[in-house]
């Protein structure tokens, strides 16, 4: 450490102890919301809403069950004359004067949701890497004014065009789409990708793909063969950037999707309404909704700390 | 193998001209090197020859055949970079074996002809490495046998040694040139190092702002320059120039410089009264207390076995090339004698070099 040119301070044992012990304190407060959802969600309706709020309470799956059935209230002689429950779910339903009608809409909205997430990435990071090698390899007319006028799409708030979109997708039928969703996301993320991705594709040396050019391969087999493999970690890192915009999205989803194609941020606030505040039903919903990407983040944290770092760490 | 004919190649960026209408043949089986500083257009050429640039105008001929507006795969010709571009992705055998897939090559023949280039690079004990961790020498060996592999028209290479520390580059250009005869395939090679040039080639182009100032075998061009740029750039320390004025007749055989006059190989040309520079090799100077060229010791660079001593002459510093034990105190005064057999003379004012002598029977260069 002492040998390099520029010689780097190092941090004594105690900035450190500090430095950590702010890092933890950070972690935890941050934590807290998350921590509360899981707990809650694991509460029996009445632990709840108590107060004072139990952090010591008996675990109950009474949240979950709620979460993926639809209930219906019936007299206590009705229920009296039913077989033996044969689930949890139904047992805890008839407890409190309910039987299990069906299941809720919350899995179709959660399907929903992975296959726009997972399709508006795929096609933002597809079109990106498509796009980013060009701007990076070839000499685009107006290229700078180009990737200015992409990355301005960026600079207002995308619920400024809230209106004119709904009132497009209307006359378009693709209002409640995934078809419309998807696109809606494509777009939006787009841009953020070409301009991750130039960078990562600027650093790969031109000299790969001349090489497999000599070698006898078209330039799109060397982009395949030689250019993405390169790349992986840049499309990892903006994969994981677009999906969790698309997946946490809820103000456009909720204007332009109400039924078939609904995605799970604006259904789960509705889950408050069936039957009183269901509260572990909702934080349930919450928590299943966390773990997708929640695997995905820590799937890709490697390539996630590159793109967040990117630039600022030479190699 | 094949015969490269470049003629009246021009390349244009933009306003800025990097090569000005180069004609020069390869000839089948022969090393030719390109040699120039960084930024004369050499790196330029080598990629127009390999398809990776297109001429602004002019021509390529690959044995004959016009291939100037070809794409790069269409050539068959192989390309060493200088940073060797190994797909780091790839080992070394998938590496050697990658222009062979591009073929449609069926998987046996491909890892037989790999091995057997492995083989003759002495690598294969390196087949199933990653790239990543091979060191500079055997990187370079990786990819000359990726371009080997494919027994193309010829081989195109761009600086490889550049990045090599000096020890290994000796054994490198050792190896390179082996190769090349035991192989015999066309090759053009691009560096700005005088002596890897010298060393391996057998016709060298040197080149000075997108012109080629000489082309011809390394002798030709150390003993005969055609230009100031060519004498100065060759040779370490390069050839000196002691200045002077006169117009020249044919047949003289006998110039002036500060007053001595000095024997000239026969000059073939006229030339008006102009200011000229004699060129002369350290190793054709002398010690000589009757010469009327003089000037006092300046210092002394000792090499082993011989040592370069640094005359100070009313026209600057001189060097001339002595055996290493003679003892020469600073500021000592020295006559140097001139070898005149071994003379070229310049007009200063084109860099050309005025014919003479030691051009008969040579090569024309202009």
């Amino acid at each position: 450490m002492s040998a390099t040119a520029h010689s780097v301070v190092e941090p004594s044992k105690v900035s450190r102890r500090i430095a950590g012990s702010v890092v933890v304190v950070y972690a935890l407060v941050s934590m807290i919301p998350l921590f509360w959802i899981l707990a809650t969600s694991f509460k029996t309706p009445p632990d709840s809403i108590s107060y004072p709020p139990k952090v010591i309470f008996t675990p109950s799956i009474e949240g979950y069950c709620n979460l993926f059935t639809t209930r219906t209230r019936q007299t206590a002689e009705y229920i009296a004359s039913l077989p033996p429950a044969e689930t949890f779910c139904d047992e805890t339903t008839r407890k409190r004067n309910m039987v299990i009608a069906g299941q809720s809409n919350f899995l179709p909205r959660f399907v929903n949701s992975l296959i726009i997430a997972f399709g508006s990435t795929f096609c933002a990071v597809f079109l990106g890497t498509l796009a980013a090698y060009g701007f990076s390899r070839f000499k685009v007319p107006l290229a700078d004014d180009l990737l200015f006028f992409i990355l301005s799409t960026r600079m207002m708030p995308p619920i400024a065009v809230a209106i004119p979109i709904y009132l497009m997708y209307r006359e378009l039928g693709l209002s409640d789409t995934a078809l419309g969703m998807i696109l809606l996301y494509t777009a939006v993320n787009v841009s953020l990708a070409v301009w991750l991705l130039k960078g990562f594709i600027d650093e790969i040396p031109r000299e790969y793909e001349e090489a497999a050019m000599i070698d006898g391969y078209t330039r799109m087999q060397s982009f395949f063969k030689v250019v993405l493999p390169q790349a992986t970690t840049g499309i990892a890192a903006t994969a994981i950037f677009c999906l969790i915009f698309a997946w946490n999205e809820y103000a456009f989803a909720s204007l332009l999707t109400s039924g078939t194609a609904q995605t799970a941020p604006p259904f789960i606030p509705t889950i408050i309404g069936e039957g009183g505040q269901d509260w572990p039903a909702v934080a349930a919903g919450t928590t299943v909704f966390l773990v997708p990407i929640l695997v995905f983040t820590i799937l890709l944290r490697k390539q996630l700390l590159r793109g967040i770092t990117f630039g600022a760490v030479r190699k | 193998m094949a015969e490269i004919r470049v003629e009246n190649l021009r390349k244009e960026f933009g306003s800025f001209v990097a090569v000005q209408n180069s004609t020069f043949t390869v000839e089948d089986g022969e090393f030719f090197v390109m040699l120039g500083p960084s930024g004369c257009g050499k790196t330029t050429t080598l990629r127009m020859i390999a398809g990776l640039e297109l001429p602004t105008s002019g021509q390529i001929l690959l044995d004959g055949e016009d291939v100037s507006m070809r794409r790069a795969r269409e050539r068959d010709i192989a390309f060493v970079f200088q940073l060797f571009a190994l797909y780091p992705h790839m080992n070394v055998r998938k590496n050697i074996g990658f222009p062979l897939l591009a073929q449609g090559m069926p998987r046996a023949e491909i890892k037989e002809r790999v091995e057997e280039t492995a083989k003759l690079l002495r690598i294969d004990h390196l087949l199933d490495k990653p790239v990543s961790g091979l060191a500079g020498g055997d990187r370079q060996r990786v990819a000359l046998g990726r371009a080997i592999v494919r027994r193309p028209k010829c081989f195109l290479m761009d600086e490889p040694l550049g990045t090599l520390d000096t020890e290994f580059r000796d054994l490198m250009v050792h190896e390179l040139r082996e190769l090349h005869n035991r192989i015999h395939a066309t090759t053009v090679y691009v560096t700005h190092d005088q002596m890897e040039a010298m060393s391996m080639a057998d016709k060298i182009a040197v080149m000075s702002n997108g012109l080629i100032e000489q082309f011809g075998t390394p002798q030709e061009i150390y003993d005969r320059p055609a230009s100031m740029f060519v004498a100065d750039f060759i040779g370490s320390p390069p050839m000196n120039f002691l200045s002077f004025k006169s117009g020249l007749a044919r047949g003289a055989r006998e110039v002036t410089v500060q007053g001595a006059g000095v024997e000239v190989p026969e000059i073939r040309e006229d030339m008006a009264p102009a200011e000229m520079a004699l060129g002369i090799r350290p190793e054709h100077i002398r010690f000589d207390e009757n010469s009327k060229l003089r000037g006092s010791v300046y210092g002394t660079e000792y090499l082993g076995t011989t040592q370069i001593v640094a005359v100070e002459t009313a026209d600057g510093m001189i060097k001339a090339r002595v055996p290493a034990d003679m003892r020469l105190a600073m500021g000592e005064p020295v006559g140097l004698a001139l070898n005149g057999a071994r003379l070229s003379i310049f007009d200063k004012a084109s860099g050309r070099v005025v014919r003479s002598s030691i051009h008969d029977g040579g090569q024309q260069h202009g």
